[in-house]
Formats: structure tokens, C-alpha cells, sequence
């Protein structure tokens, strides 16, 4: 029994092993000497960096704003690409009028605006969030988009023949059947929100993380850089975690999500 | 176990004389009349329906035989309103309808439950007043209480179908049309599910077409059977073989099976 408890820690454990043993061989090497500081800080250097930042409150007035302008973005785009979607995949006029101008716009890579967002909104938080919504739409439209239009055809039909109406029909079988794909949509656009985030913080800013990590290289301050990538990757893990919860309690229907033992 | 009452007390039978099935020793049934009049089908130069005209009386069990491609399901979409008539009309209940109607439900070779919703869900799919304890007495029609929170994943085929069965109950209908809801069922499942329709069209009398390749189950379940060839109806005979039927003991539905086949 107890065997069994510590090979099921021993389990749980593992993934660790790998990170833990690099962060170790990392601090070494920094000891050593084998590895300049100016080419790579070592991680209790880090460490001091990020508890320096926690103490002075910088970390969370840059982590607040650059969440700020992410979600903001988050919510103009990704609202416009559900809203869009769901239009064009229950309306046929809509798909006729407005797909092949959306999927045209697609394939510009929305970074390549920025000269023209600065020209348009300077260096503002509107220039930012605008290249956050318009980076997260596409995958929301597409996705969302694709979703309804692969509602099984029958379950349609069954509605119809029970006398379900218009709304009805949409609320309890075409957004339920397009959900998956929905957030499948909404992972895709987590993970270009952030992309967009740092390279528009990157290159013009006076707050946030890329402010604050482009700020520290000026300054030859690679603690403080190597510490803002972290909290990117924190950042994006936390989204993933969330989106994960959201999928669970939405999907909780679908097979793949089920707890086992547990029906309803 | 019937299910649900009739709001008509008992005793009032001047409702009741107009009708054409005063032998009935049941409650007054809520079945629908149906007559197709010379209904024809065509999808672009193929005739499907060679002008069909049918007769079905108030609560007759009719059965619909013949080979695949044979117009019967076209003929099932038509009085369910899913498809329209090239020439000629559908009345049902003497009236002449076009499109889907609320009096009139139909059940899928599948079940075509929605998957995000439980089984009580599913069951009370068009909502509407009180539906959960309409929806829950259908299920204990159906033999499936205390299954009501399950998701459709976890059910078996013939559950999945007694769910459906359960749906198309609750609205009371006039017309039940069967598109060969046990084709998919293992032997065993198929004479329970057998046995639990006959129960409930002779306990609510709704006007019953069913749709199948299996003449046998025809022969068993049906007042009449109808085979149906190259879009004309090749053969028309009443099943007057007393009820419940065991497939051994009556030599006369042999007999009739091997008319039926050889129309086929």
C-alpha cells in the first residue's frame, strides 16, 4: 500500500524531473562561470528580480495593463468573429456578401498594420488593443464559422419536425453543436492574443510586460528580461488552464470531457 | 398505463358519436384521419411517386413495405411536411397541409437525440408548459424512470429510441410516423421495442405509418400493409389477426408474409 502511494507521487512527480534538473544544471553553469551573465542570468538571479519587482509593485502594474489591453482585445475581436460567424453560418445572404471578403483578410498577417495602426492611432492603448482584436477575429470567425455549419443536418431537422422556432432552434442544437468548435476557436485566439501583445508592446509602449522587458535591455538588465519572458509563458499557461475549465463546464455533454462514474 | 388523462371526463360521449371507431372499447383516441391524394414526387426527371392516392382512417396501424428507392420514405417526409408534393395533396385530420404540422411527429432511423442535452432534456425538447412532468411520465411509459438526468451517450440503442419514442409521445400527436426506427436494433431489442409500440398505439389510438424493409415486422405490428413498388402502391392488404400476435401460432400470417414478398 504504501509502495503504492509513492510510485503514485513518484507518477505525478516525473514531468518535474526534466525542468527541475535543467533549471539546476542552469544555476550551475551561471556559478561556475561557464555561462556570462550578460548572455543568460542565473535563475536565483531571476528569482531576486521577479520578488524585487513584486516588492516595488511594478510587476503588477505592467502584468495589470498588458492583461488589460489583452482582454479588451480579446473581447472587441473575438466578439466580432463569433458574432460574424454565427451570422454567416445561419444566414446564407450574410455568408454570400461578407465570407470571401473575411477570408481575403485573413491572409494578411495582421502585424504587418502596425505601421499603418501607429499611423491611425499613435502609440496609444487604442493601437494595441486594435491589433490584439483584429489578430484575435479570424480564428474566432473561422472556427465558429465551420461549427455551425457542421450541425448535424439531422438534428436540425429533428427540431424542426418537434416544432422548435427560430430561436429555439439556434439557443438548444446550433450553438450547442458548434461549441467545440467555438472554443477550439477561442485557444487558437488566446494564443495569438498574447503573440500580438508582446510585439505591439515591444516596439511602442510606456507600460506593460514588453515595455517593461525592452526597458530592462536598454539597460543590460537580462534578469529582468529573462523574467518578463516567464510571465509571458505563466501568462499563457493561466489563459490555457481557463479555457480548459471553460471547456469542461461547457462540453460537460460530450463523452471526451466526461468524469468517469459520474453521469450528469 | 396510460399517458396522460384526457381532459374529457369519462362519461361524456356526445363528443364521441361522430366518430367511426365506436367499437372501440378504449378512451376516445386523439388519431388523426390522413388521406394522400394523388400525390406525385419528382426530383428533377425522376418520378419517385406515380400519383398515390391512400386512404387511412382515425388510429389505423399502416405498415409501408417494399424495396429501397421505392418512394417509401418520400411518402414519410411528405406527411411530416419535410418535403412538399409535386401535384396532388396531403390532408390530415380533413384538412389540406402544407409543411410541418404540430399534430404530426416522426421518429428517425436514428434517434437523433441532441447530445448536449439529458434524456429528460430530449424528451421535452419543444419545452412548452409543465414539460418536465409531461416529459417524466413519458418515460415511465417508455419503461426509462429514473433515467432522466442520463446523457444519450451512456444509453444503448434501444434506450436511445425508447427516448425517442418518449419525445414524440409528449406532444399528444394525431400522426406517428415510424421511418424504420428499429432497423439498427439487435433481435431481442427489436421484439421489445415491438411489443412497447403496439402498447402505446392501443393505448393513445394516434394514426401510425411505419416504414420498413422487414415484412415480418410489418405483419406484426400492422392493421395493414401496403407494398409499395416503382411509385405505385403494388398491393394494399388488412392484417386481421388477433392481438397480441405470436408469429408461430397463426398459419394465416404466413400465408399473407408470402403474398406480401412476392409484391415486394
Amino acid at each position: 500500500m504504501r509502495q503504492g502511494f509513492l510510485s503514485r507521487v513518484g507518477t505525478s512527480l516525473a514531468p518535474w524531473a526534466l525542468p527541475v534538473l535543467l533549471v539546476v544544471a542552469w544555476e550551475i553553469a551561471c556559478n561556475a562561470g561557464i555561462v556570462s551573465q550578460r548572455v543568460l542570468p542565473a535563475p536565483s538571479q531571476v528569482a531576486a528580480a521577479f520578488w524585487a519587482a513584486i516588492w516595488d509593485g511594478t510587476l503588477f502594474e505592467h502584468v495589470g495593463i498588458s492583461a488589460q489591453r489583452a482582454l479588451q482585445g480579446l473581447m472587441i475581436g473575438g466578439g466580432a468573429g463569433f458574432f460574424l460567424g454565427v451570422l454567416c453560418g445561419v444566414l446564407r445572404p450574410a455568408e454570400v456578401l461578407i465570407d470571401s471578403s473575411l477570408q481575403m483578410l485573413r491572409n494578411v498577417p495582421h502585424l504587418a498594420m502596425i505601421p499603418l495602426v501607429i499611423i491611425w492611432f499613435g502609440i496609444d492603448e487604442e493601437a494595441k488593443v486594435f491589433l490584439v482584436a483584429i489578430g484575435v477575429m479570424f480564428p474566432m470567425y473561422l472556427n465558429t464559422y465551420h461549427g455551425i455549419r457542421t450541425v448535424d443536418k439531422g438534428l436540425i431537422e429533428m427540431a424542426k419536425v418537434y416544432g422548435l422556432g427560430p430561436f429555439a432552434l439556434f439557443r438548444r442544437v446550433i450553438l450547442p453543436g458548434a461549441m467545440s468548435s467555438v472554443m477550439v476557436g477561442l485557444r487558437y485566439a488566446l494564443g495569438i492574443m498574447w503573440l500580438t501583445l508582446i510585439v505591439a508592446e515591444t516596439i511602442s509602449a510606456s507600460s506593460g510586460i514588453g515595455y517593461m522587458t525592452m526597458n530592462a535591455r536598454e539597460f543590460l538588465q537580462t534578469d529582468v528580461v529573462v523574467l518578463g519572458i516567464l510571465i509571458y509563458a505563466l501568462l499563457g499557461k493561466l489563459a490555457d488552464v481557463l479555457t480548459r475549465a471553460l471547456e469542461r463546464r461547457l462540453l460537460s455533454w460530450h463523452p471526451a470531457y466526461q468524469v468517469k462514474g459520474r453521469t450528469a | 398505463m396510460t399517458l396522460l388523462p384526457l381532459s374529457k371526463p369519462q362519461g361524456d360521449d356526445t363528443a364521441t358519436t361522430m366518430t367511426e371507431t365506436t367499437d372501440e372499447p378504449r378512451r376516445g383516441g386523439i388519431g388523426l384521419p390522413l388521406r394522400l391524394d394523388s400525390v406525385t414526387r419528382s426530383f428533377g426527371s425522376l418520378k419517385v411517386l406515380k400519383g398515390v392516392t391512400l386512404d387511412i382512417p382515425r388510429g389505423q396501424f399502416v405498415a409501408i413495405v417494399g424495396r429501397s428507392g421505392g418512394g417509401k420514405t418520400t411518402i414519410l417526409r411528405l406527411v411530416a411536411g419535410l418535403d412538399l408534393p409535386t401535384s396532388g395533396s396531403v390532408v390530415i385530420g380533413g384538412e389540406v397541409v402544407c409543411g410541418l404540422q404540430p399534430s404530426v411527429r416522426l421518429l428517425f432511423q436514428d434517434a437523433r437525440l441532441l447530445p448536449w442535452q439529458t434524456v429528460i432534456g430530449n424528451v421535452g425538447v419543444a419545452r412548452g408548459k409543465d414539460w418536465k412532468e409531461t416529459a417524466r411520465a413519458a418515460l415511465e411509459d417508455v419503461g426509462l424512470a429514473g433515467r432522466e438526468n442520463d446523457w444519450p451517450a451512456v444509453l444503448s440503442g434501444g434506450q436511445r429510441q425508447r427516448v425517442a419514442l418518449a419525445r414524440a409521445l409528449v406532444s399528444r400527436p394525431g400522426v406517428l410516423l415510424l421511418d424504420e426506427p428499429f432497423g439498427a436494433l439487435d433481435a431481442l431489442t427489436r421484439l421489445e421495442m415491438h411489443k412497447l409500440t403496439e402498447r402505446l398505439w392501443q393505448e393513445n389510438r394516434f394514426t401510425t405509418i411505419l416504414i420498413t424493409h422487414d415484412v415480418a415486422e410489418a405483419v406484426a405490428l400492422a392493421d395493414r400493409v401496403l407494398v409499395l413498388r416503382e411509385g405505385h402502391i403494388a398491393l394494399d392488404i388488412p392484417i386481421d389477426l388477433p392481438r397480441p400476435r405470436r408469429e408461430h401460432i397463426d398459419p394465416k400470417s404466413a400465408e399473407i408474409k408470402a403474398r406480401i414478398l412476392k409484391e415486394v
